[in-house]
């Protein structure tokens, strides 16, 4: 009753393509990005809510998300699997911090888009072997590039501008005389990064280039039969998929961690991220978000809980017992969600969908 | 009236006890119990808590007990930093942080400085963090990567009987290809350059459980000694690798993260005679046995298997807990005995540490780690280490005395590159003939 779309009209051709064509859909958008700038910002001046869930939660979460769109742009729309992530993060982050090192007054939003294209260029060409190899064994090459991208910043000392502990301490983020320090401003500011580029990402999937790729995801034969280019759209995928890490990873450096070395953005963090969209729903925007909420934030809160639980009910484990419940509980989760839904929390949000539109009379 | 007057300042001293009693001296221990670091992160974490237990049942210091919690990072530093950020503020505020991971102290740098907590970093880390005046928050007490570094050379030249007899001689560095094992590269090389021996640097990818063609290209340059600057797995694999390939293992000097049981043990009979860098003396001493009696026999001891007391992480932690208790100990000395002092205060007790002998004899821990005296301009206090060898059960400590490198050659290392980190950062080092 809540979510039906009955009696909302279209009679423009502009607003039968919008984004969110259903205005239940556009409310809900909004709320959410009222409460994301607005509302935070009013708690957090009431004293509701500390640093803490900036600078902890919330940032590494939207970074996260943004590093698993990217990689769903690829994997989920495209169907190219890559377990080079991280790498794609890596030159995000490295080449922003070099271009803000060597080139004065650059601006950090360009020098952000710089990397990106930097990431992009990256991917385009680690991205050529997909025009052969498929599935797995695309995999399989994509770590070819985790293992160079991270090898090759170690090798060449001019990426961390020599630095004797081979790492780079991102500069501070100033727009327009102002910097962003504190946690809640580097909030502000990943969250309008975040946010541009999920609504981009929302729309170029129903363009013609997010419809090429699903065709060739779907059937890279049929797609070449009725006119799309397989190598053109394949390295499309990449070079924007790419492009979405590198700000990733660059928000990563800049807003969130700071210093940081080549061996942060390992094989385990490609990984992570690839659990996460399997987790959130493969080929979905909405599924990114919902995986890295899981992934980065599960943990964190199941820690929270077993500490509650320590405390509160005085229960004393032996040290290491509660960290490996932790795990158990997690990957146990993990397994039931799997199981439970096969397609991702994304997934099940649709089904929710369909079922709130029919309630509450389903016949 | 006079009663009432006694009753009173009775009262009086019973709240006084009472509210000192409830507060305490907050550690968050961001510790590693699962994972594949973890034997490391028990150990340290273990030896920690055991100090801290310890100092407790003592009466604690000056009357003020600590208090610690701990938060699992798996050695990951984004749980690292959320566990940071959500115990820095818990129970009164963190005195300190000592994430005991590369990856995350990286990401707390910055924050620390703006909290204003300390941040100790004991024997890994930026190697130029020890210069206080660009690092005010960072300690890298004892000794850093570079010291270490130093440290090799001069004990394989005493060896040799004098680093002029290292003329001609080759030396292998086998090294952990990561950021990690590239770190003393600076230091071998300048020390190859001023006494004319070879250097020949050898790479191993992560994880490093093949070795076969490096230790090939050993077999053939025929060493003098190699330098195993390895992580995990690798050492054990080097050790292996070089006992098929019939290099002696007394040659080989591994760095301090080689040299753990943990390291030797997989590696066998292999092992045997191996020798690493530590910055603790290997052996018994009455600190030691102090926590068996006042915290094992209380059952209140953190690791679960007992023989493990005294063992290389174990000590290393009970060696961090001392710094940091000193550190707290020598600010009560300034801001007031029996408070509970700020996390700024415990970071001036840092930089005025001077945990000489005597107050290691005192401690029942004297000859178990090198005299620590920090300042505002030498953060990492000592620079001196030990050099063990495995014996097939454990670890004897090879040179009597501490092994000091060319420390004036290391200090001017770190200044530049503290100099060139203040500039990208565009920080204004402090100017320390003004610190109290």
């Amino acid at each position: 009753m809540l979510y039906r779309e009955a009696g909302q009209f279209k009679a423009t051709y502009a607003e039968d393509s919008q984004i969110f064509p259903i205005r239940q859909d556009r409310i809900g958008i909004a709320l959410i990005l009222a409460v994301a700038f607005v509302g935070t910002p009013l708690l957090s001046v009431a004293g509701l809510l500390s640093d803490y869930t900036f600078t902890a939660i919330l940032t590494p979460f939207l970074i996260f998300s943004l590093a698993a769109l990217g990689l769903n742009i690829l994997t989920g729309y495209a169907g190219q699997l890559s377990l080079g992530t991280a790498a794609f993060m890596a030159v995000g982050a490295f080449a922003s911090y070099n271009f803000m090192l060597r080139i004065d007054g650059m601006p950090i939003l360009v020098a952000f888009i710089l990397g990106g294209i930097c990431a992009a260029a990256v991917g385009i060409v680690f991205g050529l072997p997909s025009l052969r190899i498929r599935g797995f064994y695309l995999a399989a090459a994509t770590l070819a590039t985790q293992f160079f991208i991270v090898w090759c910043l170690t090798k060449v000392g001019w990426f961390t501008n020599y630095s004797s502990s081979g790492v780079i301490t991102a500069q501070k983020i100033e727009m327009l005389g102002y910097t962003f320090d504190t946690a809640f401003s580097k909030y502000l500011f990943v969250l309008s990064v975040v946010t541009v580029m999920a609504l981009l990402a929302k729309n170029m999937v129903r363009t013609n280039i997010g419809r090429s790729w699903m065709a060739i995801r779907d059937m890279d034969m049929a797609a070449e039969v009725i006119g799309f280019r397989p190598m053109q759209t394949k390295l499309m995928a990449f070079a924007v998929s790419s492009f979405y890490c590198g700000v990733a990873g660059a928000l990563f450096a800049y807003a969130y961690l700071g210093t940081v070395e080549p061996e942060g953005f390992n094989l385990d963090l490609s990984f992570r991220i690839l659990f996460m969209i399997i987790i959130g729903g493969v080929g979905s925007i909405l599924g990114s978000f919902l995986g890295a909420a899981f992934i980065v934030l599960l943990p964190i809160g199941l820690n929270m809980f077993m500490h509650f639980l320590e405390g509160s009910v005085g229960i004393n484990l032996p040290s290491g017992i509660s960290s490996s419940i932790e795990l158990m509980v997690f990957g146990g989760l993990i397994i039931f969600f799997l199981i439970v839904e096969p397609h991702g929390l994304a997934r099940l949000w649709q089904i929710g969908k369909e079922k709130l539109r029919l309630w509450p009379f389903p016949h | 009236m006079k009663f009432i007057n006694k009753a009173l300042v009775a009262a009086a001293f019973a709240t006084a006890a009472l509210s000192a009693s409830a507060q305490e001296q907050f550690f968050p221990a961001l510790s590693y119990r699962v994972g594949p670091y973890a034997a490391g992160g028990t150990g340290f974490f273990g030896g920690v808590i055991d100090y801290l237990s310890l100092l407790n049942a003592q009466g604690g210091i000056n009357g003020v007990k600590m208090t610690w919690e701990e938060c699992e990072t798996e050695y990951n530093a984004t749980r690292g930093v959320e566990c940071y950020e959500r115990l820095k503020k818990s129970r009164g505020g963190a005195t300190m942080v000592e994430p005991l991971s590369t990856g995350i102290a990286y990401g707390l740098l910055d924050r620390v400085a703006q909290d204003k907590i300390p941040m100790t970093t004991l024997g890994y880390g930026r190697s130029d963090a020890a210069d206080g005046r660009v690092f005010p928050f960072v300690f890298p007490l004892i000794t850093s990567y570079w010291n270490q570094a130093a440290g090799m050379m001069k004990y394989l030249g005493d060896k040799e009987g004098g680093l002029e007899k290292l003329k001609g001689k080759k030396i292998v560095h086998l090294y952990h290809d990561s950021a990690y094992g590239k770190e003393p590269f600076a230091v071998f090389e300048a020390y190859a350059k001023q006494y004319g021996f070879e250097l020949i640097k050898l790479a191993v990818p992560h994880p490093g459980n093949e070795q076969q063609s490096q230790w090939l290209q050993i077999r053939q340059a025929k060493p003098d000694y190699v330098i195993l600057w390895g992580w995990g797995v690798m050492n054990a694999v080097a050790l292996k690798t070089a006992q098929r390939n019939g290099y002696p293992s007394g040659k080989i000097l591994g760095v301090w993260w080689a040299g753990s049981e943990e390291d030797v043990i997989p590696a066998g009979s292999a092992a045997n005679g191996y020798t690493t860098m530590t910055f603790n003396t290997p052996g018994n001493y009455p600190l030691l046995d102090e926590i068996k009696k006042k915290v094992y026999a209380a059952g209140k001891g953190n690791l679960e298997d007992k023989s493990r007391i005294g063992s290389t992480y174990h000590m290393r932690g009970v060696t961090a807990a001392i710094l940091w208790t000193e550190a707290v100990r020598k600010a009560q000395e300034k801001y007031g005995k029996g408070k509970v002092m700020t996390s700024e205060q415990v970071r001036w007790g840092f930089e005025n540490l001077n945990v000489d002998e005597a107050r290691l004899k005192a401690l029942g821990a004297f000859g178990m780690m090198p005299p620590v005296k920090t300042t505002c301009l030498d953060h990492e206090g000592s620079g001196a280490v030990k050099v063990q060898r495995w014996d097939g059960k454990s670890w004897k400590a090879v040179t009597p005395n501490w092994v000091v490198g060319d420390k004036a050659m290391i200090r001017k290392m770190q200044e530049e590159s503290a100099a060139k980190y203040a500039t990208e950062k565009k920080i204004t080092p402090r100017d320390c003939s003004k610190e109290g």
